[in-house]
């Protein structure tokens, strides 16, 4: 008669149920058996699912859009743009010309990091075609590019260095320039480095310090 | 009343006790396998590219350093991939008619950059810089494998956060001397720990709980 359930209402058993389930979730703290559970399935069953986080709505370098017609995020400049701290105003630096005619001056003093400089960027991007003495015997000319002069001919060793400057930045005939892939102050390191090439190709005895000779004429 | 179950089979449920711990241990172990796989990482999948673009050819084969082509990789985050003019540098002379440039020549005529498929992709949430990386002598290598012997480029490494922590906490392991950076076949010597740390100190590199702050990479 005690656990007779009548129509409608609930059962003691049932109650006390229901009572130690809210309680597990409200009652003083020690007591709240169930919140730290249910937290957690709540948790698994709500995370992973949206990977907005790793795909963020911005675009990588180089990302494709669908946006602009062209298909790239990265926006040509408009003509005449100037970014801030590119203002080429130091003609000599980015042009290698003092009015017409070539500089055969360099616009910064060369030290011995400037040609340490030069020598690393030479061999990477000159010395595919020019060999890395510059006798213009490279991999790329191996492999039937069209064969550029030697450094060591009397034109080019007489050539101010502004000529060579204007190479690297415009190309000539067949040599492909390299404006976008050196920055100006490297492609002047350069050709201090060409510099220090050629005058290696016609060292004389003369020129070592008289106390490295005798190590030479053993 | 007569026992449902025999005796016996409380052992069978104290087994079973111990099964489920197993089971459960078992289950969870499989989930990080699957996490750590190549299926998940993506690592040493190759990608289809729209040119057949070979490292090994012009890396191992004509010699030409990483930074010919990847040239922002010393002063910025970004690696850089090769615009289509660099292509043309040696592509105007070099297989000129070749079907395989096509590609390539196409780009050059209508302007259309060429879309190369990402090998590496880490998720935005994290920061990456290479020029940090490699200026304190960490060589491509070292993230990015033998290069130089991929026909088409693959992604070597699991990229995974504890990928990049177990460099983090002990650098000296992996470091090398600057000038060895871009070199593929650098080998580390017999004594790389006492290098190593001459090295750490030598460049300066923050300590560990820096490295394996937070937010230092999640920024
Ligand atoms: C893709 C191969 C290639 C690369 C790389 C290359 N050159 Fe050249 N270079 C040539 C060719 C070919 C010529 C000959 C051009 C001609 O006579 O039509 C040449 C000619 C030259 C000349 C001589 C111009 C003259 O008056 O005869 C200079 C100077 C020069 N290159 C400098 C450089 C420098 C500096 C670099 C590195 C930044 C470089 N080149 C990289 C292929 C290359
Ligand atoms: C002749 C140009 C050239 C040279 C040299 C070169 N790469 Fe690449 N690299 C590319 C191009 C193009 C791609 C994009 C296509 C691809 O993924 O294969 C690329 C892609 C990569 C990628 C994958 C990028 C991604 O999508 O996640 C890595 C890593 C890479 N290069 C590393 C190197 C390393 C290391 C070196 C030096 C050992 C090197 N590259 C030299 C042209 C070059
Ligand atoms: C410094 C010169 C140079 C540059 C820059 C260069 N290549 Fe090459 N490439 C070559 C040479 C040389 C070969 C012939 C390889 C051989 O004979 O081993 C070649 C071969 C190829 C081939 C033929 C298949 C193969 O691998 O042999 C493809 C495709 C190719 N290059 C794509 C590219 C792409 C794309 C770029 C631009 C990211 C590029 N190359 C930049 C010199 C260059
Ligand atoms: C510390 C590890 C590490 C080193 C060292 C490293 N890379 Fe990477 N590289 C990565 C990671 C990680 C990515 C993926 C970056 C992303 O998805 O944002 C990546 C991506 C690239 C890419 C694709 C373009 C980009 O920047 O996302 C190229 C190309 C690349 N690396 C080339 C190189 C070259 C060349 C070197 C050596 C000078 C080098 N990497 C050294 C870890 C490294
Ligand atoms: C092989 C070793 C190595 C690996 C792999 C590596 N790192 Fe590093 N990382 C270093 C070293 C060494 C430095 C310390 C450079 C410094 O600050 O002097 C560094 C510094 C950094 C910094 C810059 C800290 C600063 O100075 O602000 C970031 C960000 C970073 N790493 C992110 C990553 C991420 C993300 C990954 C994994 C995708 C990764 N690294 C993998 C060695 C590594
Ligand atoms: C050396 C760099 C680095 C440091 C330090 C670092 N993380 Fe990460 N973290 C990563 C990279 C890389 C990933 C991306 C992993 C992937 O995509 O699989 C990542 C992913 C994560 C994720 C997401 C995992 C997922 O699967 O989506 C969380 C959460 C996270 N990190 C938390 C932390 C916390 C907390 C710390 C500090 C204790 C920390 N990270 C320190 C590099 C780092």
């Amino acid at each position: 008669m005690r656990n007779q359930k009548l129509k409608g209402q609930k059962s003691k058993i049932e109650i006390r149920f229901w009572k130690k389930i809210l309680y597990g979730f409200s009652g003083p703290l020690k007591n709240r058996w169930l919140f730290t559970p249910f937290l957690l399935l709540f948790t698994f069953l709500t995370v992973g699912c949206r990977q907005d986080m790793a795909e963020q709505p911005r675009y990588d370098p180089l990302e494709a859009s669908t946006f602009f017609a062209d298909g790239q995020s990265a926006r040509p400049l408009p003509p005449g743009t100037v970014a801030r701290g590119y203002l080429r105003e130091d003609t000599e630096l980015y042009t290698g010309k003092s009015g017409k005619d070539f500089t055969n001056t360099f616009p910064f003093p060369v030290t011995r990091t400037v040609l340490e400089r030069g020598q690393e960027r030479y061999n990477i991007f000159c010395s595919p075609c020019h060999d890395r003495t510059g006798s213009g015997n490279g991999m790329i000319v191996r492999r039937g590019y069209t064969p550029p002069p030697s450094f060591h001919q009397d034109r080019l060793r007489e050539a101010p260095v502004g000529y060579f400057f204007d190479v690297i930045t415009n190309g000539f005939g067949a040599m492909p320039d390299y404006a976008a892939q050196i920055p100006p102050r490297d492609r002047w390191a350069i050709v201090a480095y060409i510099r220090a090439l050629q005058l290696s190709q016609h060292a004389t005895l003369e020129d070592v310090p008289a106390e490295e000779r005798a190590k030479l004429s053993r | 009343m007569p026992q449902i179950f025999h005796r016996s089979t409380n052992t069978l449920s104290k087994l079973s006790i111990f099964g489920a711990v197993f089971i459960l241990v078992v289950f969870v172990w499989v989930l990080m396998q699957i996490n750590r796989s190549e299926y998940v990482t993506q690592a040493n999948v190759v990608r289809v590219q729209p040119v057949q673009f070979s490292h090994e050819h012009h890396v191992n084969g004509l010699g030409i350093d990483c930074r010919y082509c990847h040239t922002t990789v010393e002063e910025s985050s970004f690696a850089g991939i090769p615009p289509t003019k660099t292509c043309m540098n040696c592509h105007s002379q070099i297989w000129a008619n070749s079907p395989y440039l096509e590609p390539v020549r196409e780009s050059w005529r209508t302007g259309r950059a060429i879309q190369w498929t990402r090998v590496h992709n880490l998720a935005d949430f994290v920061y990456f810089n290479h020029s940090i990386h490699v200026n304190k002598g960490i060589g491509c290598v070292t993230c990015h494998g033998r290069v130089d012997q991929m026909p088409l480029t693959w992604q070597q490494k699991s990229l995974q956060m504890e990928w990049c922590l177990e460099c983090h906490r002990q650098p000296e392991r992996f470091i090398r001397p600057r000038e060895y950076v871009f070199s593929m076949d650098w080998q580390p010597p017999a004594d790389q720990i006492a290098l190593g740390q001459k090295l750490v100190r030598e460049y300066n590199i923050p300590d560990v709980a820096f490295l394996t702050s937070c937010s230092t990479c999640h920024r």
